[in-house]
């Protein structure tokens, strides 16, 4: 019941701050100097009919109030409008993009959480000249933005070893998989420098506790204490980067397909901003803190789940 | 009675770093700055002179660290593209800790529905990654590096506000406030003689680390090919110019930026976790 609750309370929290999010990418659009009009005839001079044709056309005639809630009417609809530079409904330019976007991310996440979990346990349980590599090695990691990572990687990889194509998204699962390896790689980089750190830090903060010198005091295996009583308490702290993990993913999908040319979402908002296409770009961004948030919480889900001391609440600023 | 530094997660509570990695790292950012303030002194050649002829050629003494694919010698292009580099980021830095502080303080002292209404905000904008609200904007306003300035300004803000609103509630529990109060000195004064100078520090720690993420944050944008325009040297950009003389077999001109770029952002992070590790010893 309780859970439930919060649940549902944390539903409306979500919807409320979409629908203001909603409102700061529509405002941004509608401040953008020029008329979007100039942009849908793009340079051309028209007649002041065809202008007025325009107008009517995209309902720029309307108080902002009017289309803006008109947009978010058609959104509650599943309709985000049409693409002013592909002439097509961007649901539809969505729906055919968003499964590399997804699978890349996808991949990014599996590799994050698998390697910087296992780097992190180990840094902390070995500790010592093995620890101090580690800690050295995510000091770069933390160091090295996604595009960093992503041209490095296609000059060692694709274009001196040719072991991976350097770029394009290919058809076909197998294939997708094998195109995606390497952005996924370094769209990866970065967080799992992040976790492994937060995941040894948190960890050397339960190795100091007593209950875990007790467990080994008293003959318990240490690899049982290490994953039982150890990883099994730092989890939570971990847990509670997830928002920002999948926030960074979902932002850098951007820098990490253009530079690999992947035929996703984020490569889609660069066209689209260096084209002007308004419809495009709010939709997107939309999508993208839509995720965002839904991710968020679930993770406020998860978390009593994982860790059940954490009460259910509201989350509140702290002190 | 102490509050940690509000870092982001991946680098709280890193072991302090050892000394000679930290004097490394301040070596290194001293280096930085210099090359970016003396820039067009100390630049070996016109960081825009376009040489066709010699383009990609390989390090020389004319060219010490090579030459791009346009013939633009790569040092000058390192050493001038240092100022836009390092003043975007300074710039986000100064806003944010800035505006941070200010609204911090303000929520944090007055409290009630004002600290309420602050809080909320702030929240909206943890909602929006950072880059995503650059990106937008730019869209909107086109190249120039004040729009992701701001943008990135405003994403930032909420970390500084919400460290400082956390670290002015702590420091008002303590009888030095309430003595001056009792004194008759004003709000106003109180906060910024006394207060301020006290959370000073730790928010100056924070700034730090963030000017890091900053760095990382618009050579993404220039990398994309928003926000500094298109002659301005500028690492990111120098990423984006030489990813496609990778392509050709041609590495060099790509890798120094990046270099620069990942050096930099590590030394600023060393520099910045040392700094708050200090403080929160000192306030133990």
């Amino acid at each position: 019941m309780n859970f439930l609750r919060f649940g549902l309370r944390r539903l409306a929290e979500m919807a409320l701050t979409l629908l203001a999010a909603s409102f700061v990418i529509f405002g941004a659009m509608y401040l953008a100097p020029g008329s979007p009009a100039d942009f849908l005839l793009s340079g051309r001079s028209a007649s002041p009919a065809a202008l007025e044709a325009v107008n009517r056309q995209y309902h720029l005639d309307e108080p902002f109030a009017v289309r803006y809630f008109r947009w978010l009417g058609q959104l509650l609809h599943g309709d985000f409008g049409r693409s002013i530079t592909y002439r097509t409904d961007v649901s539809r330019l969505l729906a055919d993009r968003l499964p590399s976007t997804l699978l890349l991310v996808a991949m990014a996440l599996v590799l994050v959480v698998v390697v910087g979990l296992v780097l992190g346990r180990i840094a902390a349980v070995r500790g010592g000249a093995v620890d101090a590599t580690i800690l050295v090695t995510t000091t770069l990691a933390v160091g090295t933005p996604s595009f960093v990572a992503a041209v490095m990687l296609q000059g060692l990889f694709a274009v001196r070893l040719h072991w991976f194509p350097a770029g394009g998204t290919g058809d076909g699962f197998v294939q997708m998989l094998w195109h995606l390896t390497l952005p996924a790689v370094a769209l990866a980089l970065y967080l799992i420098g992040m976790l492994a750190r937060v995941t040894r830090s948190a960890m050397v903060e339960v190795l100091g506790q007593e209950h875990v010198t007790v467990a080994l005091s008293r003959g318990v295996p240490r690899r049982k204490v290490m994953g039982r009583h150890v990883f099994r308490n730092a989890l939570g702290t971990v847990l509670t980067t997830g928002g920002l993990i999948v926030s960074t993913l979902l932002v850098c999908t951007v820098l990490v397909e253009s530079a690999f040319g992947v035929g996703g979402i984020g490569q889609l908002l660069e066209l689209s901003i260096t084209t002007k296409d308004f419809p495009t770009v709010q939709a997107i961004s939309l999508t993208m803190v839509g995720l965002f948030m839904a991710v968020n919480l679930a993770v406020d889900l998860a978390h009593p789940l994982v860790d059940p001391r954490i009460a259910l609440a509201p989350r509140r600023s702290p002190a | 009675m102490s509050v940690a530094v509000l870092r982001r997660p991946g680098l709280s509570r890193l072991r302090t770093p050892r000394a000679p990695l930290y004097a490394l790292c301040l070596g290194f950012v001293t280096l930085v700055v210099l090359a970016a303030l003396l820039a067009p002194w100390i630049s070996p050649a016109d960081p825009n002179a376009v040489d066709l002829g010699n383009a990609l050629a390989g390090p020389s003494g004319a060219h010490p660290f090579g030459v791009d694919s346009s013939g633009r010698d790569t040092l000058a292009r390192l050493v001038t593209g240092a100022r836009t580099s390092l003043l975007g980021p300074l710039g986000v830095v100064a806003f944010s800790t800035l505006a941070g502080v200010a609204i911090g303080t303000t929520a944090a002292w007055r409290g009630g529905w004002l600290d309420s209404v602050l809080s909320r905000s702030t929240e909206l904008v943890f909602a929006f990654p950072g880059m995503l609200l650059a990106i937008l904007i730019v869209a909107v306003y086109g190249e120039g590096l004040t729009a992701p300035v701001v943008a990135l300004a405003v994403a930032y803000l909420p970390y500084v506000s919400r460290l400082t609103r956390s670290l002015v509630l702590a420091e008002r529990q303590r009888p030095y406030i309430s003595a001056y109060l009792v004194q008759g000195h004003s709000a106003a004064q109180i906060c910024l003689r006394h207060v301020l100078p006290n959370v000073g520090p730790v928010v100056l720690a924070q700034s730090t680390i963030n000017f890091g993420y900053a760095l990382i944050d618009l050579a993404g944008l220039s990398f994309l090919g928003l926000g500094v325009p298109a002659l301005t040297p500028d690492w990111g950009r120098m990423v984006l110019d030489g990813q496609t003389a990778i392509q050709r077999g041609y590495p060099l001109s790509a890798i120094w930026p990046c270099v620069a770029i990942v050096l930099t952002v590590v030394a600023f992070n060393v520099v910045g976790e040392r700094w708050a590790d200090r403080v929160a010893r000192r306030d133990r």
